[in-house]
């Protein structure tokens, strides 16, 4: 059965990703320079959408509160987000849509997926040293939520009822999605809203 | 063209919501690891071995929280290393669909020839050094765009707000920097 639905929910999201362009860097160029947020309201949407249903399905007992999985907060996310922002504007893939690209037939994004496996090489050759460094040890109560969530297993940083509040910022997620201009930088020809 | 970004939210929405009501959330970077892993250890039988609690490994990182990697490892055919390829279907099955990706796109984006010229050698090589620093500093934050940001923010953990944060300090910066010109 989860087998059917790694095939089901992988094909479904790989699907989606290629139609909101965010599997074509031009689409992550235009938005990482800030001159089309066409793919920025869609994310945020996405997310904020996903937390609405969720929380809601949880708050209604419909969702499994034990299906969630937090990652834990350590100064090394940050600095690992920064290293991946970086990679991720220079050649427009992260590793989800290198993926996609590449089934896409994108060829570029195969010479990322094979950087990508000699980068994570990298990564598990250095691990101890990291390790040792004290940059992967917990910061902030390390797997937290920002509320508190109601039959979670994990933490939150505030006593807030995490399920109410994830109702609310998926809310503000979604607001934000809808007040966000279509570009904020460069001037040139107008940029149709698709 | 790319859906209207209202409906292509809710979809791409949806799919998260799915993934966590149904299994768990969506994540993509760990299982870049599990290939090297499945790689490594067909040339070399002793990286992964079977115990009686579990398994382990002669890598550190593999061996990490209870052998969990080194387990995926040894078991390929798991819901995490499917889910990832079977997105490539997805973006395939959606190419198709929408009648194929033309030649030009197919070798690099429009963007980028915009900016930078037709050289396929240039594009190539700028793409493999950017999955070297995305997987390098994804496997370092323990996770990726899907993993921390998408599903993180969603289920409002702290570590994905971490995340985005580095993420987009870097990246704004830089695309802005690279891509003077539009497409």
């Amino acid at each position: 059965m989860e087998i059917l639905l790694a095939i089901v929910i992988g094909t479904a999201f790989g699907f989606v990703l290629d139609r909101i362009g965010a599997a074509n860097p031009t689409w992550i160029g235009r938005m990482l320079s800030l001159t089309n947020l066409h793919l920025m309201k869609t994310i945020l949407l996405a997310i904020g959408t996903g937390s609405v249903l969720m929380f809601g399905g949880q708050m209604l007992g419909l969702v499994d509160v034990g299906h969630m999985s937090v990652k834990a907060a350590y100064v090394g996310v940050f600095i690992g987000g920064l290293l991946l922002g970086f990679g991720w504007a220079l050649s427009g893939y992260c590793p989800g849509t290198a993926v996609v690209g590449a089934g896409a037939g994108r060829k570029d994004a195969l010479a990322f997926i094979a950087g990508g496996l000699l980068g994570a090489a990298a990564y598990m050759a250095t691990y101890p040293g990291w390790k040792a460094s004290g940059i992967l040890n917990d910061i902030a109560g390390g797997k937290v939520t920002l509320g508190t969530v109601p039959g979670s297993s994990y933490e939150g940083l505030t006593a807030i009822p995490g399920d109410l509040l994830g109702l609310l910022l998926g809310a503000a997620f979604i607001v934000v999605a809808f007040v966000l201009p279509e570009r904020l930088s460069g001037q040139g020809r107008a940029v149709p809203a698709e | 063209m790319v859906l209207n970004w209202k409906i292509g939210g809710l979809l791409l929405g949806l799919v998260f919501f799915l993934a966590v009501a149904l299994v768990k959330p969506i994540g993509v970077s760990t299982q870049f690891v599990i290939l090297d892993g499945v790689a490594w250890n067909a040339v070399d039988s002793s990286v992964v071995t079977q115990t009686e609690e579990g398994y382990t490994s002669t890598n550190a990182y593999l061996d990490k929280s209870s052998g969990k990697y080194a387990k995926a490892v040894a078991n390929p055919l798991n819901y995490s290393f499917l889910f990832v390829l079977a997105m490539a279907l997805g973006g395939f099955a959606s190419v198709m669909l929408r009648g194929g990706l033309e030649r030009g796109e197919r070798q690099m984006p429009q963007l980028w020839r915009t900016n930078f010229g037709g050289s396929t050698l240039t594009r190539y090589a700028v793409a493999f050094v950017g999955g070297f620093i995305v997987l390098y500093g994804a496997r370092l934050a323990g996770g990726c765009t899907s993993g921390h940001m998408m599903s993180g923010m969603m289920q409002t953990a702290l570590s994905g707000y971490i995340f985005a944060a580095g993420a987009f300090a870097a990246a704004i910066p830089t695309a802005m920097l690279l891509f003077r010109q539009e497409a």
